[in-house]
């Protein structure tokens, strides 16, 4: 190809992904321009620009609350998942490598079984009964561990990989580390990345969780997205406010993790 | 070697650095029993939020008022209300995925083109956004493309359009679409690191155009990746229940609502038929899933 070719389609290729890039923006930068402005309506550009509907936002108590609610369900659903996945983690892979592929299958569920799906048997199993939890926000951290499962599971795994978790415990051994110790001192140490960023990623997309919030707790434990859906009514420029502080976090952990995992290469 | 000192493998609160066999099991098979038994939490809970939820439902769908039997799926598949629910699920997640698609393919085609600075850049971006779903979208895609948006109005205005329902399924599908794109991106991007330029240049000596790139090599290659990320956007788009309950309000006949309407409705409440209407759901992805293996191995049957 001469150079002559090789210009336009270079400009063509710049282009396509501006457009990409403008494309994702849009509905982003309208919601932000909506949060900043007096009034917009029937206009294609709004009127005037203000703070005023953040500082409505964030004195708002039933915000700040469900804004708390949000932040100790995916804590807990996340401190759940790593104490229930790293022993896992550990002895599928180095006790049992066989039930790796079993894994495999396994935390596909999550995916294929969509939340709207298994909260109808939630429902039912856990309305009432020994194990009624529905109304509680411990049925959301037990759910939203199941969510987080595939992703942390595989990120570790890749992790684990790398670091040849079997040569690596042999060698914590013949130092005279017991297996206990081993796991803790040596192997933990070296998935703090892997770890991080998995737990950045998985909060930013559980932060986001609607369906199991609102079907399984709804008013009784309100998180973000529950609360932005029973705003409806208010007023728009509010709701905006509300998205785009929402995003705003997410935008700061998937940063952190991006961040993370390009420190690692 | 490490089997002498697999011995100490018990719980962090005791003390004692060689362990007495207290059991007469040999040491590495009681190394592997407290193995095993550190999977128990982890299967207590997947089992109760993951598998029993899917069993109650499962055995639940063939359970109705006249006792045990495919009553429920008679109930659906005779309903018309229920069948235009699984026709506008289908709608809606073939177009949606097939538009995410292209717009994916053409982005990632390019991104691989540009320099690594606005890649990178614009890949971040996307990651980002792929976490824009659900109740903000569906807010963000009002302000924008509702009655009075200020897209709608914009393209008014210029006259592309006369007018835009965004709470129809056209509507849907473009919203769909949305958050589809970040996702194909995510997928595909690696996908087109199989495909390497000196193929292109060599293609280009033996007097293949670009076109014929494309049918030829480009393609085939491309093939597996294709297939896998449009399943994947069926799946997202068929399950996807937020977005469209919110700018809905749950009017909107697709089968998440349905099913959503059936469990916590004030109107109609069958969690029977609902289980019925799931498992139709979930039997609609297992099929995509086994369409996908077979196409699979068809087209890895062909390149060899």
């Amino acid at each position: 190809m001469s150079l002559a070719d090789r210009a336009p389609a270079a400009l063509y290729h710049r282009v396509v992904v501006w457009l990409l890039f403008l494309i994702l923006l849009t509905p982003l930068a309208g919601t932000l321009l909506y949060s900043l402005s007096t009034s917009w309506s029937a206009s294609i550009l709004p009127d005037g620009l203000t703070l005023k509907w953040y500082l409505e936002l964030w004195s708002d108590q039933r915000f700040l609350d469900a804004f708390g609610q949000s932040l100790l369900v995916c804590f807990g659903a996340l401190a759940l998942s790593v104490l229930l996945i790293l022993p896992l983690l550990f002895v599928v892979h180095y006790h049992f490598p066989k039930l790796d592929g079993l894994m495999n299958i396994l935390i596909l569920l999550p995916f294929a079984v969509p939340p709207v799906v298994s909260s109808v048997g939630l429902l039912q199993l856990y309305g009432s009964g020994p194990l009624a939890m529905t109304g509680t926000p411990w049925i959301l951290i037990g759910c939203y561990f199941t969510i987080a499962l595939p992703f942390m599971y595989r990120a570790i795994t890749n992790n684990l990989q790398a670091i040849n978790l079997p040569d690596l415990m042999d060698a914590a051994h013949l130092l005279g580390a017991s297996t206990w110790k081993a796991a803790f001192l040596v192997v933990l140490p070296n998935l703090r990345k892997g770890l991080m960023v998995s737990l950045f990623l998985s909060f930013s997309f559980l932060f986001g969780e609607f369906v199991f919030a609102n079907m399984l707790v709804g008013t009784r434990y309100e998180t973000l997205q529950v609360y932005l859906n029973n705003m409806k009514n208010s007023s728009g420029h509010f709701n905006s406010a509300l998205v785009i502080s929402y995003f705003f976090f997410v935008l700061v952990f998937t940063w952190a993790a991006n961040r993370l995992n390009k420190d690692k290469s | 070697m490490s089997a002498p000192l697999e011995q100490s493998a018990k719980l962090p609160g005791d003390a004692q650095p060689i362990a007495k066999p207290r059991a007469r099991l040999s040491p590495q098979l009681r190394g592997k029993w407290l193995a095993a038994l550190c999977l128990l939490p982890f299967a207590l809970f997947f089992v109760v939020f993951q598998i029993a939820p899917l069993v109650w439902v499962a055995i639940n769908s063939l359970n109705s008022a006249e006792g045990w039997g495919l009553a429920n799926f008679a109930k659906v598949f005779g309903s018309k209300f229920y069948l235009q629910a699984i026709k506008h699920s289908l709608q809606i997640a073939f177009w949606s995925s097939l538009f995410g698609m292209a717009i994916a393919i053409l982005g990632s085609y390019s991104l691989h083109q540009v320099d690594s600075k606005l890649r990178d850049f614009v890949m971040a971006f996307s990651n980002m956004t792929s976490n824009f779903a659900g109740v903000p979208l569906a807010f963000a895609f009002i302000i924008l493309l509702g009655f009075n948006g200020a897209l709608t109005l914009l393209l008014i205005k210029i006259g592309l359009i006369e007018s835009f329902n965004l709470y129809s399924k056209n509507g849907l599908i473009v919203l769909y679409t949305y958050f589809q794109i970040p996702l194909g991106v995510l997928l595909l991007y690696p996908a087109f690191d199989a495909l390497r330029e000196d193929w292109r240049e060599s293609a280009a000596l033996l007097g293949a155009n670009t076109w014929d790139f494309w049918r030829h090599i480009g393609l085939p290659v491309l093939t597996p990746a294709l297939l896998g990320t449009f399943v994947i956007l069926l799946a997202n788009a068929l399950g996807a229940y937020a977005t469209v309950y919110y700018l809905t309000t749950g009017n909107f006949n697709v089968m998440p609502i349905r099913i959503a309407g059936l469990v916590s409705g004030d109107i109609s409440l069958d969690p029977n038929l609902a289980s019925a209407l799931a498992m139709i759901l979930v039997g609609l992805m297992a099929v995509i899933t086994v369409a996908h293996q077979l196409l699979l191995k068809r087209s890895q049957h062909v390149s060899r």
